[in-house]
This record gives C-alpha cells, structure tokens and sequence, in this order.
C-alpha cells in the first residue's frame, strides 16, 4: 500500500505529482486564512438573511474583496479539484472511466475558474 | 483510519458546495431580481442546517489539513504515537470551537 494511514506520502518521482502535494500543503495554510475568514465574515457574522445583491454590491466597491474573493476562488478550485483528481485516482480504476473522470474534473475546474474570474471582474452594480 | 475517511469525506462535500456556490455568484452579474431570487433558497430553513453542517466540515479539514502538514514536516510528529495524540487535539479543538458557532447558527435559524 502506498499510503500511510494519515495523508499521501511525499511523492518520490518529482515532476507533477511532488508540486501537487507541495501545492496542496502551501495552499491549504492560506486557505485555513482566507476560506475560514470568509466562513466567519459570510455565515457567521453576516449570514444569509441579510446577503443580498445590495450587501455584494457594497462589499465588491472595494477593491480588496475582490482581489480576497479572486484568491479565494483560485486557491479554492484548485485545491479542491486536485483532491478530487486523487480520489479519482484511488476509486476509478478502469482506464477509459478514470481517464473521462479526471477529463470531466479539468473541465469543470477551469469552466468555475472563468465563471468566477469574470464575474469578479465585469460586476458593476446598479443593473 | 477515521482522520483519513473524514478528511475526505469534508473534503469532497465542501468542493461541491464550492461548485454550487461559484455558479450562484456567477448569477449576479443578471441583475437584483434573479441574484436576489437565489439567495432566497438558501434562506430556506433545511440549507440554513446545510449551511451549518458546510461550516462544520470546512473547520474539520481544516484543522484536521494541520495536523497533516504538521506530520508531513515535523518528523516527530509523523511518529504513530503522535499522530493519534494530534488527531486527538483536532478533535478537542474541533468540539471547542464547532459547538458555540453551531449553537450560534441554529439559535439564528430558530429566532
């Protein structure tokens, strides 16, 4: 088996695989920040009784929500769709099957990246 | 054995709500009426409980992703004995901090 029994092991082979988990330690640190941060501002003291299209209005007039919402999505999407890619590894076993699997997760993955990006870019309010 | 299934399990259910709620912001660039219309399934009283178990998962990985990198690189900490004791800690702290923001979040709900 090559895994331990709490996370994968650092991969040997270098190349993709060692920047993976590399990415997924460094980006999980930030994501502790910045995906908690947004839980406590979003659905702790704010919640959804009271966000609305005003209150994202008001938030998105300054540019740094943006710039923390962008690298939020980035580092969100990414991560969370290369956790997906190994468990897709793990389960999917077929070659034809992992192979449309993992097809349909880059799609996926890139497809929320440009919805995000451009919503975040192109919002201006008063619609 | 149990950190690992559920880190998973948090992992894989946070990315979809991740996926659902890109797609829900994405909906503000059609004006008020359709964003303001979205939000207001979510006020629905079964998401708001979706919504306390979303906060619940996401703090679980998250502490639970420390313990990881904390095993990962301090090697004393990959040590069986520690990593039980850390996963241990994760689950203290989680308690810690999960049971006040749930009570908080369902107190909202009901009043």
């Amino acid at each position: 088996m090559a895994r331990s029994s709490y996370s994968r092991q650092r991969p040997m082979g270098g190349g993709f695989e060692l920047f993976a988990w590399y990415f997924m330690r460094i980006s999980g640190l930030l994501l502790v920040l910045m995906a908690l941060g947004h839980i406590v501002i979003m659905h702790i003291i704010n919640s959804v009784e009271v966000i609305n299209y005003a209150f994202v209005a008001r938030r998105w007039a300054v540019p740094f929500w943006r710039v923390y919402d962008w690298i939020l999505l980035a580092l969100g999407v990414l991560h969370g769709s290369n956790g997906i890619r190994v468990v897709i590894d793990d389960y999917v076993h077929h070659r034809g099957w992992r192979a449309f699997c993992t097809s349909a997760l880059y799609v996926l993955a890139f497809v929320l990246l440009v919805m995000g990006t451009e919503v975040l870019l192109t919002f201006t309010p008063g619609v | 054995m149990w950190a690992w299934i559920l880190h998973r399990v948090t992992g894989v259910g946070v990315m979809i709500f991740i996926v659902i709620h890109i797609l829900d912001t994405w909906l503000i660039g059609f004006g008020p009426e359709v964003y303001d219309t979205v939000m207001n399934i979510y006020r629905h009283p079964i998401f708001r409980l979706g919504e306390v178990a979303l906060v619940g998962a996401l703090l679980f990985h998250a502490l639970n992703g420390l313990r990881v990198i904390l095993i990962d690189f301090w090697p004393e900490a990959g040590l069986f004995q520690k990593q039980r004791q850390l996963f241990q800690v994760v689950v203290v702290l989680f308690f810690i901090l999960y049971v006040p923001v749930a009570g908080y979040m369902i107190w909202d709900i009901i009043y």
